[in-house]
């Protein structure tokens, strides 16, 4: 467990910058629901109004004036991009990290076989996006509690669910990624997040793009789907699950017989 | 059991030539030089070895064990120094030192104390603010804490200062004593003439030439200098004066070098107008720079 242990150690900074920033925003976002409770009917309507952009976000689906349906949209911006983001900047580094810094070399001349560091750093990185849902989570049902509302647990841990199943598998996909990269993977992290991201809300505004729900993991996030289905939608979460698989089997397969330059 | 066994290993990255059909074979107990300029495939050689990289054709065995299908049971014995040392940021030295015996599940602390002690290095210090010799002697103390039987090292001394280089080859030949083998690379001939036993020279990916650095220095050949004039033509042209080569005539000067007969050669000089002479076995330098300026062919 010393390649395991390392790699939380090194990731330490980072996993608690991002989870501090998600669920501040998270946290803020609850505790202004109060206030904004009241102004709720008249923002809906305006939402409501929007046309492509309203269906985009699917809040033609969902009341805002709830704090299920505030609550689904404002994690949906958070938790689902911010999540996107650390999952997939972790992963797609995890690897390609070694060879960028020149640590390849002190690590692979060890008596450590690759599947071992892969498996090991695999580990890591799924304790980490494991770790920062947890703590988020729990910020966020206390902040929930701050404001005195029943808590709607049913959809709070299935929007935290479906999002956690996302930040696996865009890390399952980029730490794929990440055992073919050399060096700059960073900015591959963050444009497969945010293009994923932006797939959704092209298949949220039109039937002829819903296709892209089974490529892209928001498909399965859409809070607007989610809490009126009261379930995930088992085909594409199937599919991105396969989707996962596939990057952490290619991660084996590359890593294990890479020339280390 | 040889320490090294390389049969005609070969490494191509695309079309590009890393090495070349390398054969070698080194004993245990050698300390072995392994010399070539930059490009010439000594890092090639030596990560092919550890398992950083797939040869493309041929094989090796390092303690017996094949570099490709045993590389955990190899590593766990060897010890190695990269030419290029980088470390995780963020880290102290004590902990990278630690990290290193922990992924090879020993506890490597008095040995690791000893050494650092030896090469002055503060453990305290971050790795990301230790000057280059500093950060090689951190490498050093990883390759060596955990008392390999074959030490792997890659150009070891760039960046150690004159003393630490002289207290690193003190800690290697005690090694070696304790019957450690140890196989570096280099392209400072001095340090390879003054420590190692056996030598091969690498030029463009293949082997030139290989055996103990007495033979390779010496091989019966003398360098001869002589400040005078000398008929130039009785040196070429005589046909007793078998093994003369490397003519070099400069006005009041002639030099080469001579594998052969001593008093035939004397006769021939006795016949010029000699002010000085003087015999001396050629340094490791100069048969480096044989094989690499004039093309090789055996000295």
């Amino acid at each position: 467990m010393t390649i395991f242990k390392h790699e939380l150690r090194q990731g330490k900074t980072a996993l608690l910058i991002w989870t501090a920033a998600i669920a501040f925003l998270l946290m803020v976002c609850v505790l202004i629901f109060p206030e904004m409770q009241g102004d709720m009917d008249a923002a809906g309507d305006l939402f409501a109004s929007m046309g492509s952009f309203t269906a985009a976000f699917g809040m033609d689906r969902l009341n805002f004036g709830t704090l299920t349906g505030f609550y689904a949209v404002e994690c949906g911006n958070i938790l689902g991009l911010g999540g996107a983001f650390f999952a997939s900047l972790a992963g797609v580094s995890m690897l390609s990290k070694e060879e960028k810094e020149n640590t390849a070399e002190f690590l692979l001349t060890h008596p450590v076989s690759r599947v071992r560091v892969v498996t090991e750093k695999l580990a890591a990185l799924l304790t980490e996006i494991t770790a920062m849902n947890l703590a988020i989570l729990a910020l966020s049902l206390l902040s929930m509690r701050l404001i005195k509302e029943s808590i709607p647990w049913k959809e709070i841990m299935l929007l935290h669910g479906a999002y956690f199943l996302l930040q696996l598998e865009l890390a399952g996909v980029c730490f794929g990624l990440s055992a073919f990269l050399h060096r700059g993977s960073a900015g591959a992290g963050i444009g497969l997040a945010a293009a994923m991201y932006f797939l959704n809300l092209i298949a949220n505004m039109t039937e002829q793009a819903k296709f892209l729900k089974l490529i892209t993991p928001f498909g399965y996030c859409d809070g607007a789907d989610l809490i009126a289905a009261g379930r995930l939608n088992a085909g594409y979460t199937a599919v991105g699950m396969l989707f996962a698989c596939v990057g952490i089997a290619a991660a084996y397969w590359k890593y294990g017989g890479k020339d280390i330059p | 059991m040889n320490a090294i066994q390389i049969e005609d290993l070969t490494k191509y990255y695309g079309k590009t030539r890393g090495i070349e059909h390398i054969s070698l074979t080194i004993r245990r107990g050698a300390f072995y030089g392994f010399i070539g300029p930059n490009g010439a495939g000594k890092s090639t050689t030596i990560r092919t070895l550890l398992g950083l990289i797939r040869p493309s054709g041929g094989r090796a065995w390092i303690l017996g064990m094949d570099t490709v299908r045993e590389r955990e049971k190899i590593l766990a014995r060897v010890g190695y120094l990269p030419s290029e040392v980088s470390f995780y940021p963020g880290m102290r030295v004590r902990d990278i030192l630690k990290l290193s015996a922990d992924l090879r599940r020993r506890d490597c602390g008095e040995m690791s104390g000893r050494l650092c002690e030896r090469l002055q290095l503060d453990t305290a210090r971050r790795a990301d603010e230790l000057s280059l010799g500093n950060r090689k002697k951190a490498a050093i103390v990883c390759a060596l804490q955990h008392e390999p039987e074959l030490l792997i090292f890659d150009e070891p001394t760039s960046g150690l200062d004159p003393l630490m280089q002289r207290e690193f080859f003190e800690i290697l030949k005690e090694r070696n004593k304790e019957g450690a083998t140890v196989f570096l690379s280099s392209h400072v001939l001095s340090e390879i003439q003054h420590n190692c036993t056996d030598a091969a020279i690498i030029k463009d990916g293949r082997i030139l030439t290989e055996g103990s650095v007495a033979e390779l220095s010496g091989t019966g050949t003398k360098r001869v200098h002589i400040r005078g004039s000398v008929d130039c033509t009785s040196l070429t042209d005589c046909s007793s004066l078998t093994g003369l080569k490397d003519l070099h005539v400069t006005p009041g000067h002639v030099d080469f070098l001579y594998r052969g007969d001593m008093n035939a050669l004397l006769r021939v000089l006795s016949g010029g107008d000699i002010q000085d002479f003087t015999v001396a076995e050629p340094d490791l330098e100069e048969v480096f720079l044989h094989f690499y300026e004039r093309g090789g062919g055996g000295i």
